[in-house]
């Protein structure tokens, strides 16, 4: 096997470890938002007062 | 002078090599067992939560996979059906082999807990070490027996999807699990007869090196028999129903009618024709269980459309 063919593969290899990864990444994130949302849709607060977040109570 | 090179006999494994250390073709039906096992499951699941779950619990079978090449090395170098694997061909190393299946344990068991429950993430640590350890280090090389409890590492999949939606092992799990279990042997029996010596050569105490094949097809048709009620007792738990009912008794004629066959046969007639029956038994045993599962999600999407038989008894 010649130095050239053997780069190649490697690069090819860690190219798709690359995919790979980026694809775990990806996988983790919606896992966790997933996790988070509980069914529900995502809201807080951002620095400012949302009353329809507020208990009416 | 001699003129001094970089050594480029060695091979350079590929993405691909290390991809069929994880066995992909026995992946793919532990894909699909789990996904039977997850989507028949009472409840809904959230839909990355449930993709998540069915592939960390391929990537854990995968790692049991690599696991058992890196044991086994050496027999599958003396074995023409596993001659190719990545590590008898000289492109993985054994050493590599052993530490893609140890992390990949790692990973895909924390992976499976995260994203469902801790329950079927050890059923799964569980299922890896059952498949590595109990079967490939232990029974394989000192038991005939060894495929009969080995089989249960195969079982355990659509058990694993099944807790990862509803975080309990119950009756239908349990069913399910006992189908895969006693459907094992008859079908790697039929296998083990045709490719007996590749196992005489490599020293694999087969039911057939140890006690011949007139004594395995007996075996055979004695598992198959006992299968039967698994496979058609299935039918009124709360997964079943008539439509997997009918294809079950159908499909328990076919398999039965098949180990009958095998039971009856001479060796002679089977060398004559070389072993065409037991490869049809074989074939035939892997759609058996395709098609079962394959029944199971056909009840479950009738009963999300509530299109079922109120009637339908539930015994277990």
């Amino acid at each position: 096997m010649t130095d050239e063919k053997i780069h190649s593969i490697r690069k090819k290899n860690n190219l798709m470890l690359g995919l790979v990864l980026i694809a775990f990444v990806v996988l983790v994130f919606s896992i966790t938002i997933a996790k988070l949302m509980g069914g529900s849709t995502l809201e807080a607060y951002d620095h400012v007062r949302r009353p329809q977040l507020e208990d009416t109570k | 002078m001699t003129e001094v090179t970089l050594d480029t006999t060695s091979e350079q494994p590929d993405f691909g090599n290390y991809v069929s250390l994880l066995k992909p073709r026995v992946m793919s039906l532990v894909v699909f067992t789990a996904a039977v096992g997850l989507v028949v499951a009472p409840g809904s699941m959230n839909l990355v939560l449930a993709f998540a779950s069915i592939l960390f619990i391929a990537l854990g079978a995968g790692a049991s996979g690599s696991l058992n090449m890196w044991w086994d090395a050496d027999i599958d170098r003396i074995m023409k059906r596993t001659q190719s694997r990545p590590i008898p061909s000289g492109k993985v190393t054994a050493n590599s082999a052993m530490l893609v299946g140890l992390w990949m344990s790692v990973l895909s068991i924390g992976m499976l807990g995260l994203a469902s429950n801790w329950l079927a993430a050890s059923l799964l640590a569980f299922t890896i070490f059952f498949y590595a350890v109990i079967y490939s280090m232990w029974l394989k090389r000192s038991t005939p027996q060894n495929i009969v409890i080995g089989g249960a590492a195969g079982a355990f999949p659509p058990m694993v999807g099944w807790v990862a939606a509803t975080g309990s092992i119950s009756i239908e799990a349990i069913g399910m699990f006992m189908l895969i279990f006693m459907w094992t042997p008859p079908h790697f029996w039929a296998l083990a007869l045709f490719m007996n010596e590749d196992y005489t050569k490599a020293g694999v105490p087969m039911l057939t090196v140890t006690h011949g094949k007139r004594s395995t097809r007996r075996h055979i048709l004695i598992y198959t028999i006992f299968l039967t009620p698994f496979c058609i007792g299935l039918a009124f738990t709360s997964i079943g129903g008539p439509f997997y009912f009918i294809l079950s008794i159908l499909f328990s004629i076919m398999f039965l009618m098949g180990a009958i066959k095998l039971f009856r046969r001479a060796e002679t007639a089977a060398v004559a024709d070389k072993y065409f029956e037991e490869r049809k038994v074989f074939r035939f045993s892997l759609f058996y269980l395709f098609i079962l599962f394959s029944a199971l999600l056909v009840e479950a999407g009738f009963r999300a459309l509530n299109f079922n038989l109120t009637a339908w008894p539930q015994v277990f």
